[in-house]
């Protein structure tokens, strides 16, 4: 039997965001049902699931990309779910999305896709984004790659650089989509080493992967997306030694069926 | 039926979406003179030629079809009058239809499977202000334009037929072509291609940002797009045409 320990004693104020009694179904499969969590400030949470389990729907929703069907995401004392489109546009320069794919603008150079949010949300002068840009691709190991289409990139430059996009306004809350999916090991370590930089600066965050060691390196606290549900949330020391059957399936490698 | 209705239901909304922000600031004047010149400018040669060949078709037909009647001499009113009114405008959107619609269309869809809308979004825009807005406003400055050249230059084409073919000189084929003329003609023609701008720059940008299914979704769309859009344009012609002689041309 598995179970739940989240810190229900957090302290509002260490609570970064919180997710309540979130339900969403697609084509009446449902996906969610009744997923809560909290994500403390400064933590990274790590979140395991089966395919098709969720898992990115929960950062959409939290983004305001998909709506949920029912539940409530709190985030600086409002309920994302019930913002209209245009007030969920000044929450996303706060809460950044790191895509699988970077889902970089493929018209747009290197140097433009990470200017685009400073352009859009800054009063900054283009020798100041310039600067900035190239202090962005610095921290991702890809100085000079400022003319760059994203065609001329590899799979693993990509992803850093739009992780780099997506935090070059420096949110509070990051949310990772399987960021290393896809990667050789060596590409997988330099994204990992680029998003233990930003951990040491302290930023909060949510990292869905299926790269287990991946999660353990950087996240401090893994969830377990189980049947809709969250099933297990706990410290990645008490999850590596947990002997409960659904969190040695997950470790292990072995296939779960929901 | 049922995929007709949410299309007419997807439209409608998209067209509140684009009211309620195409007031309200960021605007995007850059992105709307970018647009300009990937519909406007760079469709100018494909409207030349398609407009010189149609004028010079016309005269060819009509001066030899008038000429058992002995009207050869009609063919620059009717000609005029024509292209003014009919082909100018119905041709040169057709033709839009095709390159700009489908332009658009391939666009905005390969930006929706790839995830670059949804990264529109997370970045805190605006799809309808960075995407939809600036190529309606650029394709309803546009079609116009591009139909104005059309008229001209099918004219023209006309002019160079009748002179070396109908043997009917320059200045006469001038001066019953602006004799014929109203103000009206023109104008009608140029309202109509508003209507035709309008359509199938929403239906493109709606039919792009709800595609699914990867690059057979991207081919679907654009096919969809300029499908849909020749229907209208061919259907809405005949209605608007049947508005303009009830309410703007003479009795």
């Amino acid at each position: 039997m598995t179970t739940t320990r989240d810190d229900n004693q957090m302290p509002s104020s260490e609570i970064a965001l919180e997710v309540r009694d979130l339900h969403k179904s697609f084509d009446g499969k449902k996906v969610h049902q009744g997923v809560s969590f909290r994500l403390r400030k400064g933590e990274i949470l790590g979140l395991f699931g089966g395919s098709g389990s969720g898992k990115s729907v929960i950062l959409r929703s939290i983004i305001g990309l998909e709506k949920p069907d029912r539940g409530q995401i709190l985030f600086e004392s409002q309920d994302l779910t019930r913002l209209k489109e245009r007030e969920l546009m000044k929450v996303r320069t706060k809460i950044a999305y790191v895509f699988q794919n970077g889902a970089l603008f493929d018209s747009f150079t290197v140097e433009d896709n990470l200017a685009y949010p400073l352009r859009e949300h800054t009063q900054l002068t283009e020798k100041q984004i310039h600067d900035r840009v190239n202090e962005m691709l610095e921290l991702i190991d890809m100085k000079g790659a400022n003319l760059l289409l994203p065609a001329e990139l590899s799979g693993g430059m990509q992803k850093r650089a739009g992780l780099a996009r997506a935090i070059i306004l420096e949110p509070q809350v990051i949310l990772f989509d399987e960021p290393t999916a896809g990667l050789d090991p060596v590409n997988t370590k330099r994204l990992l080493e680029n998003i233990s930089k930003l951990k040491k600066k302290g930023i909060t965050g949510i990292f869905v992967t299926h790269d287990i060691p991946a999660a353990f390196e950087i996240a401090d606290r893994i969830a377990i997306l189980y049947n809709g549900k969250i099933a297990i949330m706990d410290t990645v020391e008490s999850i590596r030694n947990s002997t409960d059957p659904l969190v040695q399936m997950f470790v292990s490698g072995g296939h779960i069926t929901e | 039926m049922m995929y007709s209705l949410r299309f007419a239901g997807g439209f409608g909304l998209l067209c509140v979406q684009i009211l309620k922000e195409l007031f309200t600031p960021p605007f995007y004047p850059r992105l709307v003179i970018q647009q300009l010149f990937a519909i406007g400018i760079q469709s100018f040669l494909l409207v030349a030629v398609t407009g010189l060949a149609t004028g010079s078709v016309m005269a060819l037909q009509f001066g030899y079809g008038l000429a058992k009647f002995g009207g050869t001499l009609y063919v620059p009113k009717i000609v005029a009058l024509t292209i003014l009114r009919e082909m100018g405008p119905v041709f040169t959107s057709l033709l839009l239809a095709g390159r700009v619609g489908s332009g658009i269309a391939a666009e905005v869809a390969s930006m929706k499977v790839t995830q670059q809308i949804d990264a529109v979004r997370a970045l805190g825009t605006s799809p309808i202000k960075r995407i939809v807005i600036p190529r309606l406003l650029a394709a309803l400055i546009a079609f116009p334009i591009l139909t104005l050249f059309a008229d001209y230059i099918g004219l023209f084409g006309a002019m160079l037929v009748s002179l070396h073919d109908l043997d009917i000189d320059t200045e006469y084929f001038f001066s019953k072509a602006v004799e014929s003329l109203r103000m009206y003609d023109l104008l009608t023609g140029m309202a109509k291609t508003i209507v035709f701008a309008f359509f199938i720059t929403v239906t493109a940008c709606w039919r792009g940002l709800n595609t699914q299914g990867g690059t057979e979704g991207v081919g679907n769309t654009t096919t969809w797009v300029v499908v849909t859009s020749s229907i209208f344009i061919m259907i809405s012609d005949f209605f608007l045409t049947k508005l303009f002689i009830a309410t703007v041309y003479p009795k």
